[in-house]
């Protein structure tokens, strides 16, 4: 196929150039062991320093206070395990949002399954955490707030800031998953009073198995892998040195662009919204409007349903992802997309969209062209679109 | 994911439509599990099936097993028609991945269905027919989740 637009970027981006290139003496020429004596080796211990410290800088943190893990999910376990395991004695309960990541509602089960007590806050319809209602869940045993800084399926951005302020007025403890948002919105932890965050390399650019959870100094917290004195003797094992300077190169780039990165990918994303608002009917943009990741598109079309949607798509070239059940292998559609209160059905009919700034308005006009004449032929063959019509002949 | 027979079917769908006063209609899914077959048969006074639309919401299996099963009963008396069953799809379609095996299903139970609705409007009785069940995914086990 010569043709291919690539917009799953919330799924993973393609390493940029300039961080493989940073990455390849790591494996061949700087190999060493960074916590061996001979210079050689413990060279390697000043790069990972100096990674440290270009990820702080850009959270408003200090060096010793970033983590490296081996990506996104890995940080959450750590999170919210290492701090049930260490607070256990004060209490019990976290809080959290029914729309966080399986990577936070997984662990959260697996705490749940031992004693642990978590409150599942709901969302509105365009997928924001009511600040309140976090206030009003706090209890005296709560040990623990874990809410997302930005949804990866609808991009809402959640108010971070407000949440962590309450956090801090009760002494809990504030974690937020920030794979999706880190280096694509500005975040600053002491602003947002933010104890804990969790970042992921290859969704900015970065490369995979590399990633890094940052630990407000003070934070009382279990280690995570025992075995070595690497992270602080948090997370021991030789470290991942290849993969920590391409996440270090991959935000250094991020970074720098951030701005004019946002303002572009805003633009081109508002314009793929408004075309198929306005030219694909009974279609609903899921996750709000404007306090939205400038990468994220998510529509939901009534009457067909995701995954033939995304075949379709593939045929042109065009890769997306959909919240239908058919392509999370369960039977239920994207729990992100019921927590917004969408019906099964039109769950089903959902299409995520997640850009780059290489995204052209050619690109979108491709893209949508498309979209409208598949929607149209799957929903020829739909019989719930056949009722539908019915329905409105009918009536008229 | 699919075989390429499965992905034929599913970019050139065969038999999808209505027909108007059909001699049976049959409706079965669930818009819920995300899947919903309506198949039309036009049943001629010897029995045999002369012609079959289908419509799907669903997935590339859904689309693709409700097309297969259309051909697979064109042109076939109704006895014929009941031996169409899910093995039958799936095997004509080169099989389906593990977690599509329900669309082949669905197909069988749609064309049960339409020939329930048949056979209940002309009073026959079909040997080896039963009332379709309104929902496929009835008494299917949850999936057991381990943390």
């Amino acid at each position: 196929m010569d043709k291919l637009i690539y917009l799953d970027n919330a799924a993973t981006t393609r390493t940029a150039p300039e961080v493989v290139e940073a990455m390849l003496p790591y494996f061949t020429e700087h190999y060493g062991n960074p916590s061996s004596v001979y210079g050689f080796a413990s060279a390697n211990k000043e790069v990972i320093a100096k990674q440290r410290e270009i990820i702080a800088g850009v959270l408003g943190a200090k060096a010793n206070e970033i983590y490296f893990t081996a990506g996104g999910t890995e940080s959450d376990n750590w999170a919210l395990t290492a701090t049930a395991e260490a607070y256990a004695e004060k209490g019990k309960h976290i809080i959290t949002s029914r729309i966080e990541h399986h990577a936070i509602l997984h662990t959260c089960a697996y705490l749940e399954k031992r004693g642990y007590e978590v409150t599942y806050l709901d969302v509105d319809e365009n997928g924001l955490v009511d600040p309140a209602a976090v206030e009003a869940a706090i209890r005296p045993d709560t040990i623990l707030i874990s809410i997302m800084f930005a949804n990866n399926e609808i991009g809402t951005i959640e108010p971070i800031a407000e949440i962590g302020k309450i956090a801090r007025a009760h002494g809990v403890l504030f974690h937020t998953d920030a794979v999706q948002a880190f280096a694509h919105v500005p975040i600053n932890v002491d602003e947002c009073n933010i104890d804990m965050l969790s970042a992921s390399g290859h969704k900015l650019n970065g490369p995979k198995g590399i990633g890094f959870l940052y630990i407000r100094k003070g934070v009382k917290i279990r280690s995570f892998i025992h075995g070595g004195a690497q992270e602080r003797k948090r997370r021991a094992g030789t470290e991942n040195v290849p993969g920590i300077v391409g996440l270090g190169k991959a935000v250094e780039l991020a970074a720098a662009s951030m701005k004019e990165r946002m303002d572009r990918e805003t633009e081109i994303r508002d314009y793929l919204i408004s075309r198929i608002g306005k030219e694909i009917p009974y279609c609903r943009l899921n996750g709000d409007r404007t306090k939205r990741l400038p990468n994220n598109v998510n529509f939901s079309f009534r009457f067909i349903e995701g995954e033939s949607l995304l075949i379709m798509l593939d045929m042109k070239g065009i890769c997306a992802s959909s919240g239908s059940a058919c392509t999370s292998g369960s039977l239920d559609p994207s729990h992100v997309l019921l927590a917004i209160g969408l019906p099964h059905e039109i769950a089903h009919g959902s299409l995520r969209m997640t850009l780059d700034e290489e995204m052209t308005k050619e690109d979108v006009d491709y893209v949508v062209d498309n979209l409208k004449e598949i929607v149209a032929q799957l929903r020829s063959m739909s019989p719930l679109y056949e009722d539908f019509v019915k329905k409105q002949e009918k009536n008229q | 994911m699919y075989t390429e027979k499965v992905m034929d079917h599913f970019q050139h769908p065969r038999n999808v439509g209505e027909i108007e006063n059909a001699s049976g209609v049959g409706t079965v899914g669930n818009a819920k599990c995300g899947d919903i077959m309506r198949i039309y048969l036009d049943i001629d006074e010897d029995q045999i099936i002369r012609d079959v639309k289908f419509k799907t919401f669903g997935c590339g299996a859904a689309v693709a097993t409700s097309s297969m099963a259309t051909e697979l009963v064109k042109g076939k008396s109704v006895q014929e028609a009941m031996e169409v069953t899910n093995k039958a799809v799936m095997e004509a379609l080169d099989g389906l991945p593990p977690v599509k095996v329900h669309c082949s299903l669905l197909a069988e139970e749609a064309i049960h269905a339409a020939l329930w609705d048949y056979a209940e409007k002309n009073g026959i009785k079909i040997e080896g027919l039963e009332k379709p069940k309104s929902d496929i995914h009835e008494g299917e086990e949850e999936e057991e989740e381990e943390y």
